[in-house]
């Protein structure tokens, strides 16, 4: 939030309409409040599940494994904290903060309220892929699930920007070629297991499909928070021309904005990101699609705001849905795709009667 | 020095839009461009802004091509009124103003002078009373003012409005083109309405399968001739020698001069 604390430094006026000092205030607290409703969400989605483990027992398991402390843990907790919850609450932060951001930014560059981080086909890209490396067992285990989703995600992607660039360019032509893209993938993958795959086979790769944290580990952890950070650092650097990009490009030139590289350098930060996190969770919807309204309509419009809200709120929101994914129907996981839409749904509603109500 | 184009020609897609067209405004008046539809005057805004580049001939912004300058550059000198600019966020007043500042901050936001711009901009369109109303609650007169107000938060030199009075009524017409020749800075204005350009407009340039017709002063371009060679109606001038105004009143198209006029048919 340090861009709304330079820009809204107050300023003598005449009229003391807005009072920039609490404003700032307000961002900061705000902020703040965020980071540790997150923390303390991930504390205690670590203590949910089958086996009982108490706050305390994974501050210790934390704190120990930081080498901050040595206090003795039974070795199941610390397996049980340490190796599955723990790492899975933090990819499930790190998927909601990226997809959070993707969404906004891709709102406000194709203009569309409707856009998610799987409008550039990015997700039917990775399921293709994943489905050749699932099925077929193409370049071994070497590449496994997640590199061929990676690889199949920025396949398709790279289609949308050929289709984009041969025809006329603008973000219409994106948001259509993602359309054909993502069809053109679906059919595929469709085809391939329709044609090739098992009963469980099929099972195994639908669950994968609809988003899934099961067996994540702390590689997984690393990648996904490294790739989100990175992500959310250049986004911040694109906040003014995202807010410019409210009244199409025309206009956004005329203010001085760079659009053809500030649409190039984001088209490929979303898709880059989106790719890697699909490759580790899957394709989780709804989060990318609803939290950066969310966040607008919290905060405003201000992508000061918004880039950072949707992330926290993004995070919280999926930590929780993986926690009660897991826990809701054990010993059966349900896929976390599943649940973010099953939670996502009604909040969203809410969010909009509440704002009808209001204007 | 100013902003002016030297003979610039633009073809697109395989049409000239624009041939050879000069335009030297003087600093602080009020310029209308004039012409009937598609006779170029967007295409030959859009190269004054710099968002296309000109075939041949150049639009030099102090005297350099303005496609040598930075967009940055070009904006804190430059400020554009378009046609259809809408959006369905849900936004202020204050905000769509303050994005008239972009070209003055840096990357996180940082100029002090952003809130006084936005307010004085606010003041002189006449809406600092709605600076925190939401875009789609404004009417068509108050979009148009607020997106004046966000241009002026620019501090430009020069103003380029793209028919700003399209869609608004008389009344709002008027206010708006009276608010662009108050404002101190160098405004071009496409505009439909003869009469409000010989109203409102220092000289026109009017515009005829992208040439330019003629130019000077409007008591003196806007001739029953000219209006004839380019609109291809009718029309009679009269002036008023108290203000040195004139006012052009239209024919009937020709095939409506019967009594009577054309019978009305289902066809």
């Amino acid at each position: 939030m340090s861009a709304d604390l330079v820009a809204e430094r107050p300023v003598a006026s005449t009229q003391e309409v807005r009072r920039p000092g609490r404003r700032v205030a307000f961002a900061v607290l705000s902020a703040l409040a965020g980071v540790v409703v997150l923390l303390i969400s991930v504390g205690v989605a670590v203590t949910l599940g089958p086996a009982d483990v108490s706050l305390v027992n994974v501050r210790d398991v934390i704190t120990n494994h930081l080498h901050l402390t040595d206090i003795p843990v039974r070795l199941s907790e610390d397996a049980i904290v340490w190796q599955e919850r723990l790492p899975r609450a933090l990819v499930a932060a790190a998927c909601g903060a990226g997809l959070g951001v993707c969404g906004a930014i891709l709102q406000s560059l194709l203009r569309n309220p409707l856009a998610d981080p799987f409008i550039l086909g990015v997700s039917s890209g990775a399921s293709t892929g994943a489905v050749m490396i699932g099925l077929f067992g193409l370049g071994g285990t070497a590449i496994g699930l997640s590199g061929g989703a990676f690889i199949g995600a920025l396949a398709a992607f790279a289609l949308v920007m050929l289709l984009a660039r041969y025809s006329s360019g603008g973000t219409a032509a994106v948001v259509l070629a993602g359309v054909a893209s993502t069809q053109l993938f679906s059919a595929l993958t469709s085809l391939m297991i329709f044609a090739f795959a098992d009963s469980d086979e099929t099972r195994g790769v639908m669950f994968w499909l609809l988003g899934s944290l099961e067996g994540v580990r702390w590689d997984d952890v690393t990648v996904t928070v490294t790739a989100s950070a990175v992500g959310i650092v250049v986004a911040l650097f694109y906040l003014q021309a995202l807010d410019a990009f409210a009244f199409g490009e025309d206009l956004a030139s005329s203010l001085g904005i760079d659009v053809v590289r500030t649409r190039v350098v984001l088209l490929v930060l979303t898709a880059l990101l989106t790719a890697t996190l699909v490759s580790v969770a899957g394709a989780i919807g709804f989060v990318g699609l609803v939290l950066p309204h969310a966040a607008r309509l919290m905060f405003g419009q201000r992508h000061a705001r918004v880039i950072p809200a949707s992330a926290v709120l993004g995070a919280i929101f999926m930590v929780w849905v993986d926690a009660v994914s897991r826990v809701a129907f054990q010993p059966t996981p349900l896929p976390v795709g599943v649940g973010t839409a099953l939670v996502g749904v009604p909040v969203f509603v809410a969010l909009l009667l509440r704002r009808g109500a209001g204007a | 020095m100013t902003l002016h184009a030297d003979r610039v020609s633009w073809r697109r897609g395989g049409v000239l839009v624009v041939d050879e067209v000069t335009l030297t405004p003087r600093p602080g008046e009020t310029v209308g461009l004039l012409g009937p539809n598609g006779s170029g005057k967007s295409s030959l805004l859009r190269l004054l802004q710099g968002a296309a580049r000109p075939d041949s001939g150049s639009v030099l912004l102090d005297g350099e091509p303005i496609g040598a300058q930075g967009r940055r550059a070009v904006a804190k000198k430059v400020a554009a009124v378009t046609q259809h600019a809408e959006t369905d966020t849900d936004i202020t007043v204050y905000d769509v103003v303050r994005l008239g500042r972009t070209p003055h901050r840096s990357a996180w936001g940082a100029s002090r002078d952003d809130d006084r711009a936005i307010r004085a901009a606010l003041e002189r369109a006449g809406l600092t009373d709605k600076a925190d109303r939401m875009w789609r609650t404004l009417s068509g007169g108050e979009r148009q003012r607020a997106h004046i107000a966000r241009a002026l938060a620019q501090e430009p030199r020069e103003l380029l409005l793209d028919e700003p009075t399209n869609h608004l009524d008389i009344r709002h017409q008027l206010d708006l083109l009276h608010l662009v020749r108050t404002l101190d800075v160098t405004s071009i204005v496409a505009i439909h309405d003869l009469n409000l350009a010989a109203m409102f407009c220092d000289t026109v340039i009017v515009l005829h399968h992208g040439r330019a017709a003629a130019a000077g002063r409007p008591a003196e371009v806007l001739t029953p001739q000219l209006i004839r060679a380019v609109y291809e109606v009718e029309a009679e001038v009269s002036h008023d020698d108290v203000t040195g105004r004139i006012t052009i009143s239209f024919a009937m198209p020709s095939r409506c001069e019967q009594p009577g006029g054309v019978p009305m048919t289902a066809t």
